[in-house]
């Protein structure tokens, strides 16, 4: 008896909070626009090659998540897509890596420029130590909006878009630390979302926040997809199957010889293709949980 | 075996030997000792400070002339040292206050691990050790010499208070920038920011209630110089408010030249300038702290 396709997985965490059930919808057939055109690129770290031969493509308005083991160059590669391995002493990067078909490693472009586009948040909640209100609308300020109407509808506008209006808007003066760390991540969502980018980009987002927290921060994601791309990297796997559309999967090529390590892409593609179809079999092993 | 059990059926929760409890009653006494050890000088100075300096301070001992050492402690005041400390020392503050902190800042949002970056680091460590005399020799050696009889004034004594504040500014705001978490640059950095801005908008708001703490203790410590004014200032004991022209004095000098004379007087009012002095200081303090919680207070 030939079982037909399921078009939708259904997944339940067992627990009887609320909007913990989650479903992982299979991606569009049709990939719209490439945001970015990921070609052979290898990064360095000085004379270490923390990534060998990168390829892929991430598209408009779709989660795109990086899973793999640590040290597999998953977050090295999201953190050349907005520049900030600039930051990095003696960081370099080879290959071809274009955003809306620019080069984002051409000459004159502006790592600043970039950044406004492309915007990131990190693993652990990093408000400034200012009021909420002026975390929000610090990225506005220093792109020059100085109308305080504006300010504040730009702060009320992310702020919802953060899922966090609601839980701060009668305590927008008090300081951006004083927060959970639940709190405190989608206020950092929404100080990125402030300057409107084009996409987000999110390094383990939710590792360091409690399973309410976390799902909280996946329901937003699944939101933001509506208006921006997302690329994120998770350690979780079942957080890449609830959120994301597309999956590629990183590990790391060890040279016994010469006693180097350096992260590949092993493959990429529909998220769900990946999880139950996979065609190299380092992915089955480690997207089944025998490998680490 | 002597089952020592307080409660019937209960279990011994105590240090089970009597010699690791020995030890640490032994060092916990001993911080005690080392602790009063440290106030006896302390409230030995400000006692005797305020004893034989309290009853001299009035308005007009702050506000009048200093009279001829052989008058009595009734007579004139320390107006012009009060005046001159003062100004001498916010001069001092204004020059190397600024300068000390975009030093910081160069040392460690720009210097990196240049040769540049290590030499100047290196250098205001040494500076800190250098004897303020030197910083005044200096001064008296670049400034007032070559300006001739016109060379002594409030502002050479601010010159040389400047070149002792300096590497205590640097050393101070450095400490305090580096404690700014990287997160926080790099959050910074996300939404565009040039490097400028983020030092400017993130890395120095973050860091300034130290630095402005740092700097007045740096104001504080130069207040009570008297070494880098001697051969700056010319200490006179005639009131001058001009700071650039014409020999001046300050608390700290009078303390030397009156605690020396043979005359009552003359020594009672080097009391009352140590007591105004350490007041001058201890105000410094409370507005640091009061700056410091001020601009901490979205710090948690």
């Amino acid at each position: 008896m030939e079982q037909p396709e399921p078009d939708v997985v259904e997944q339940t965490v067992s627990t009887n909070l609320p909007r913990l059930e989650t479903r992982v919808q299979s991606p569009a057939t049709m990939p719209g626009t490439t945001i970015f055109d990921v070609r052979n690129v290898s990064i360095w770290y000085g004379s270490f090659k923390a990534v060998t031969d990168v390829s892929l493509p991430i598209y408009e308005n779709e989660v795109t998540a990086f899973i793999g083991s640590s040290g597999s160059g998953k977050s090295t590669v999201l953190r050349a897509l907005n520049r900030m391995n600039d930051l990095v002493p003696g960081a370099r990067v080879d290959g071809e890596m274009t955003y809306r078909g620019a080069d984002l490693y051409g000459k004159g472009v502006s790592a600043t420029a970039v950044r406004r586009r492309i915007g990131m948040v990190f693993q652990k909640p990093n408000p400034f130590p200012k009021s909420i209100y002026d975390n929000v609308a610090y990225g506005p300020r220093i792109n020059g909006e100085r109308n305080k109407a504006r300010l504040d509808e730009i702060v009320e506008r992310s702020l919802r878009g953060a899922a966090l209006w609601d839980e701060v808007k009668n305590r927008l003066k008090q300081s951006g630390l004083a927060l959970s760390g639940g709190q405190a991540q989608r206020l950092c969502i929404a100080r990125t979302i402030a300057v409107e980018p084009d996409v987000v980009l999110m390094d383990e987002p939710a590792s360091a926040l409690d399973p309410i927290a976390t799902l909280a921060i996946e329901d937003l994601i699944r939101e933001l997809k509506q208006n921006y791309t997302i690329v994120i990297v998770t350690h979780n796997m079942q957080q890449a199957t609830r959120v994301s559309d597309r999956t590629a999967f990183f590990s790391v090529l060890t040279d016994s010889k010469s006693d180097t390590r350096t992260g590949i892409l092993v493959e990429h593609g529909p998220t769900q293709q990946i999880f139950e179809d996979p065609r190299d079999n380092r992915t089955q092993a480690y997207v089944t949980g025998r490998i680490g | 075996m002597a089952a020592v059990t307080t409660a019937p059926g209960g279990v011994d929760l105590r240090e089970p030997s009597g010699w690791r409890r020995a030890k640490s009653q032994f060092a916990t006494g001993a911080m005690w000792f080392a602790f009063v050890c440290l106030l006896v000088p302390l409230g030995f100075v400000l006692v005797t400070v305020i004893a034989k300096g309290a009853s001299i301070i009035n308005w007009r001992f702050l506000t009048a002339g200093i009279p001829p050492n052989v008058l009595p402690a009734n007579f004139g005041g320390m107006g012009p040292a009060v005046l001159g400390t003062l100004e001498i020392t916010a001069f001092a503050a204004v020059i190397a206050i600024p300068l000390g902190i975009l030093g910081a800042v160069y040392l460690n949002e720009y210097g990196g691990n240049r040769p540049l970056a290590r030499l100047l680091s290196f250098l205001s460590d040494v500076m800190t050790g250098v004897p303020s005399i030197v910083m005044g020799l200096f001064i008296y050696t670049i400034w007032v010499i070559p300006n001739g009889l016109t060379g002594l004034s409030g502002m050479a004594g601010s010159f040389a208070l400047a070149c002792l504040m300096l590497p205590i500014v640097i050393r101070s705001s450095y400490e305090m920038l580096r404690l700014v978490p990287d997160s926080l640059r790099q959050g910074s950095y996300a939404l565009g920011a040039t490097k400028a801005r983020v030092v400017l908008t993130v890395v120095l708001p973050s860091a300034i209630g130290g630095i402005v703490s740092g700097a007045l203790l740096a104001v504080a410590r130069a207040a009570g110089e008297t070494a880098p004014l001697l051969f700056t200032i010319g200490v006179v004991t005639a009131n001058n408010p001009n700071l650039f022209s014409g020999s001046n004095t300050a608390l700290s000098a009078q303390i030397w030249l009156n605690a020396s004379q043979p005359y009552v007087g003359a020594q009672a009012r080097a009391w009352g300038s140590a007591l105004t002095l350490i007041a001058i200081t201890f105000i410094l303090m409370i507005v640091a702290r009061l700056v410091t919680a001020r601009f901490n207070r979205y710090s948690r």
